[in-house]
């Protein structure tokens, strides 16, 4: 069989691998689902008036700021999914069974693959399962068209690629399943740094350059954007820019430490 | 006029045996660490080759490299007929691997393991459920086919981890100390299943620890020691490597014992144990003579076992310092 056909047929079947262990164990995903949930539940009803004073722009309640928070909080959900990613490539590595697939004439890079469409399919299936608790506590789009819709899709499997890539290189180089949870944190403490949860403008001034351009506001802002027709601005070219960078640089690490001799 | 030709690659490999496995001057290291020391080997197919060494002898290190999974600082393998460093890919395609650690994915079924070694050997559908049904058969794994590998005892997954193996009918299988951690029944089980596979026409390659199992299943036996092979053959061959047997007396009384030793002359004393060990051929004659010594002394042994040169004495004559002559022993580490 030919190189192309065999790396399809390959990462189609280590996919269908991980997809089978994400059905027979839902907890592992939904437990990750929780973060994002709790917080949502957390900063709409507990916080939410507060926060909602703190928006600015005039007189604004709670249903204002469950349309502010849940862009941030979608993109948190494809944070906390690639965590699981890290910690199950881990899980792969610590395993006889990479070492069986390494010892078989199967496409090398399958493996790792069916791990990075694995965890974009898991992600945009969580990300769903927590817009349907944002749309159940009253989170509306204001009039997103479908070509804007469309391109929420396509940025947030963008996004979900990029970190993706990275949490898989994490995994590669952590010992265990804990190191690798332990590695992979930033990608769920980034997202309390940026603009999910308050705006920018409202954090201390030295501050507002690093929550501006970290990976995470910019992809916030542009999905608020498209959802809920505020501002895009540079915000759009500034997450294809950093998804790209990140996507590249996690793949050329990941498969340079899956190719290296095992230690 | 004929020009004489040279002789081509294939007509010089076509004069020597058929290898499944040869090696020249493997090399290993990790940092300053030496793992192997320059290893030659020579495998007939069809045969069961023993790799028997003590821990950290270099043996998962060779399988490893002989595998793909590691490549060597130096020297040259083929493997099925195909080198490990041009053709790493080939040597893949014909081997079958059983590592030291099951290679089983517990998350899913015994089943499920097997359909996905028969989806990455790219058998049809209908081809992958056959060979399935059959091998979990053969392995007597039928009636846990569907529940999760990981709740599957030692036994059961080494059994597993073998099937899974044979999906692709390997012509070389590589078995990583298969029995190390097994009850005596899985041992002896594991055994049954090494000579069921060279019946089919399979090398195999094995490691052990075990001088029983070594002995029990292989054709050929290789000692490994300190990242060297300190002594090859079978295991005939190798027994007659070491001095013939000897006598064991084990004494309760110390003053017996002291008053045994002074009276045998080149006997071995064991001060710890009370225990003296006296070289003998074993028979009755001989043995005779050395009761006949110790009664003059007017001493008794509690215990007395004949021991006739098993693969032990040449295990610890090879691997116990002082080494051969031939072998500097490497500083102790």
């Amino acid at each position: 069989m030919s190189s192309l056909p065999l790396a399809v047929r390959d990462s189609t079947t280590m996919l269908r691998r991980n997809l089978l262990h994400a059905r027979r164990y839902p907890s592992l995903t939904l437990n990750l689902l929780l973060t994002p949930v709790m917080l949502l539940l957390l900063f709409v009803y507990i916080f939410g008036d507060t926060m909602a004073a703190g928006l600015g722009d005039g007189p604004a309640d709670r249903s204002d700021y469950i349309a502010y928070i849940v862009p941030g909080l979608l993109l948190m959900t494809v944070g906390s999914t690639v965590v699981g990613t890290a910690v199950s490539v881990s899980n792969d590595m610590t395993e006889g069974i990479t070492a069986r697939f390494r010892t078989m004439a199967i496409h090398r890079g399958s493996v790792i693959v069916g791990h990075v469409i694995g965890s974009v399919l898991q992600s945009v299936l969580s990300v769903v399962l927590v817009g349907a608790v944002a749309v159940a506590i009253g989170f509306r789009s204001t009039g997103a068209t479908p070509l804007e819709w469309l391109a929420a899709l396509a940025l947030l499997v963008l996004f979900a690629t990029a970190l993706t890539w990275i949490a898989v290189g994490m995994g590669l180089v952590s010992p265990n399943a804990e190191a690798a949870s332990n590695n992979a944190l930033p990608l769920i403490l980034l997202p309390l740094l940026s603009s999910a949860f308050v705006p920018v403008d409202s954090m201390p001034g030295w501050f507002q350059p690093v929550a501006a351009y970290q990976p995470f506001t910019p992809a916030i802002e542009t999905l608020r954007g498209l959802l809920l027709g505020s501002e895009i601005g540079h915000n759009g070219w500034l997450t294809v820019i950093w998804c790209l960078g990140l996507a590249v640089l996690g793949y050329l690490w990941s498969t340079a430490r899956f190719n290296s001799d095992p230690k | 006029m004929p020009i004489p030709v040279m002789p081509t690659s294939s007509t010089a490999r076509d004069r020597t045996s058929p290898a499944a496995v040869s090696a020249l001057g493997l090399r290993k290291s990790y940092g300053d660490r030496t793992v192997l020391d320059g290893i030659d080997l020579h495998i007939p197919a069809g045969s069961v080759f023993a790799l028997l060494g003590p821990n950290g002898a270099g043996k998962t290190t060779t399988v490893q490299i002989l595998s793909t999974l590691l490549t060597a600082d130096g020297g040259q393998a083929q493997v099925a007929g195909h080198d490990l460093a041009a053709a790493p890919q080939a040597v893949r395609a014909a081997i079958g691997v059983t590592g030291q650690f099951s290679a089983v994915d517990g998350l899913i079924t015994g089943e499920e393991n097997m359909l996905l070694m028969a989806d990455l050997h790219h058998l049809s559908k209908r081809e992958g459920r056959r060979v399935t049904a059959e091998l979990l058969e053969r392995f007597d794994l039928t009636q846990a086919a569907k529940k999760p590998a990981s709740t599957y005892s030692g036994g059961m997954k080494r059994r597993l981890d073998i099937a899974m193996t044979l999906v692709g009918n390997p012509r070389v299988i590589f078995l990583d100390e298969p029995t190390t951690g097994l009850d005596p029944r899985s041992r002896h089980a594991m055994w049954q299943i090494v000579r069921e596979l060279v019946s089919d026409g399979v090398t195999v390659f094995l490691t052990t620890q075990y001088l029983e199992e070594a002995d029990e299943l292989a054709d050929r036996i290789a000692v490994l020691h300190n990242g060297r092979i300190a002594a090859h053959g079978t295991a005939e061959e190798l027994k007659r490597l070491v001095p013939g047997g000897h006598v064991r007396l084990r004494f309760t009384d110390p003053t017996a014992y002291r008053a045994a030793a002074s009276a045998l002359h080149g006997a071995s004393a064991n001060d710890e144990t009370l225990t003296l060990q006296v070289p003998s051929s074993g028979t009755s004659r001989d043995l005779r003579r050395l009761l006949d010594r110790l009664d003059s002394a007017g001493v008794e042994a509690d215990e007395l076992t004949v021991h006739t040169p098993d693969l032990d004495d040449v295990f610890f004559a090879l691997t116990s310092a002082p080494a051969l002559p031939s072998q500097p022993e490497e500083t102790a580490r």
